[in-house]
Order: C-alpha cells, then structure tokens, then sequence
C-alpha cells in the first residue's frame, strides 16, 4: 500500500459524493500531498479516473479489497 | 487549464428531476468548470428556501420502478405495477411514493437534494431565476434562496453562448 498523508472514507456514499468529498479534502492539502480515498461505488472507479484526468491531481494508485476500492490521489 | 463553462436550463420541478442539474452542477464545479444553472417554470421549485414541498409522482411513468425500501429481499423485489386509474384515485398517492422515494434515497448513500444544493452554492455555482415565471406563478422574491438572482432569457445567453456544455434539463 502506498503511503498517504490523509484519508477520506467514502464507503456508502453514491454519486457524485465520492468525487465531491475527495475535492473538498484535496483542497485542504498542499501540493504533493496524497489522499487516500476509501469508496464502495462500483462506478467510482472511472469516476476518479476522470477527476484525475480532468483536474491535473494524478491518481496514483486504484485497486479493490473485499468490495471496497480504494484511490490514492496526489494533489498537483 | 483554462476554466470550462456549463451552463445548464432546469425547467423540472420534482424529487427526481431535481437530481441531474444539481448532481452535474456540483460534480463540473469540483472538476474546476464555471457553471451557472437557469431555472425557469417548474425547475423554480428546485431554488425555494422551503423543499420540502419537491415530490415525486409515479403516476403516467412506467418507467419507475416502484419498489419497497424495507423488508426481505425477496419482498424489496417485487415492482409493484399499479395501474394508472389506481394512482390517480388513492388520495395522498404522491405523498407516500414521494416518501418511499426518499427512503430508498437514503438507503443507497445518494445525497438529498438540499445538501446537494448546499453543495453547489459552495462550490460557486451561480443560480439565476427567471423574472418572467417567477411573475408568471405568482411567486416573490422571499420564496427563493436569497443566493440567486433574477434575469431573463437575454442573460441566459450572455453566459451559454461562452459555454462549452449547455445542457436543458
């Protein structure tokens, strides 16, 4: 597992919340940073692909556990 | 990165078409997009202070699952298909699919539309409401939000015709 400077637990939450928290914890976070993003929406998956697409944060690292994904984001 | 512009029309004034301009509203504001939201005729009920009066109304759209957000598995599968006719003459039918609906809401971790408003006017997203139908239905100023402003079509255009997504919803 990567190592991350701060987390957001995003289990149960729906679209678009996910995406949405992970904005608001990115933006309390210097550049460099990494979040660690814990998400049970199957359609987060593509969704943080995009947000990092689209915004410049890079998505380091996305894998599944158990049911569970989890994003590693690096803030730009 | 230059900054994208969405603008976006809502004319629809019910529980479950409040959710696509709020949720694609806050969702391009956190991917960085200006977005500004007209909302005209009964997109209106979405920008009241009070929303408590936003229903959802099965009636007319067989497109709806009906399903019940409580009980056994096999009891939450059953798609209750009541005929029209029937709807339409059980008084208080709205209100119990509209409470169903908010049930099944909270069940699947989907945002309620207050809080995604909330989320919108966080994020900056600018609303407009339109003067014309706001006369048109009898509506005041106090009714609404007071982080609105009231325009017209001409304003609309001022900010869609720079956008690079216009969508009406």
């Amino acid at each position: 597992m990567a190592d991350f400077d701060d987390e957001l637990d995003a289990s149960g939450l729906n679209c678009p919340l996910p995406i949405l928290r992970a904005k608001k914890a990115l933006n309390g976070l210097d550049a460099g940073k990494v979040l660690h993003i814990i998400a049970t929406d199957p359609g987060s998956v593509k969704d943080f692909e995009a947000f990092a697409k689209q915004t410049g944060n890079e998505l380091l690292e996305s894998t599944e556990e158990g049911g569970k994904f989890h994003f590693y984001m690096k803030k730009v | 990165m230059d900054e994208k512009k969405l603008a976006i029309i809502a004319t629809k004034g019910t529980l479950d078409w409040a959710y696509p301009p709020y949720i694609l509203a806050s969702t391009a504001a956190a991917l960085g997009y200006e977005v500004e939201i007209f909302f005209t005729f009964y997109g209106l009920q979405l920008v009241r202070k009070d929303l408590s009066g936003l229903k959802v109304s099965p009636l007319g759209n067989p497109g709806m699952p009906m399903k019940m957000p409580f009980g056994p598995d096999w009891f939450k599968s059953i798609n209750w298909n009541i005929p029209n006719i029937i709807q339409a003459g059980i008084p208080g039918y709205e209100n119990v699919a509209t409470a169903l609906m908010k049930k099944t809401i909270e069940n699947n971790g989907v945002a309620t539309i207050p809080d995604l408003r909330d989320l919108c006017l966080e994020a900056e997203v600018k609303f407009i409401a339109c003067q014309m139908t706001v006369d048109l239905f009898g509506f005041e100023h106090s009714d609404f939000i007071d982080d609105i402003e009231y325009a017209g079509a001409a304003s609309f255009f001022d900010f869609a015709g720079e956008s690079d997504i216009c969508l009406y919803i």
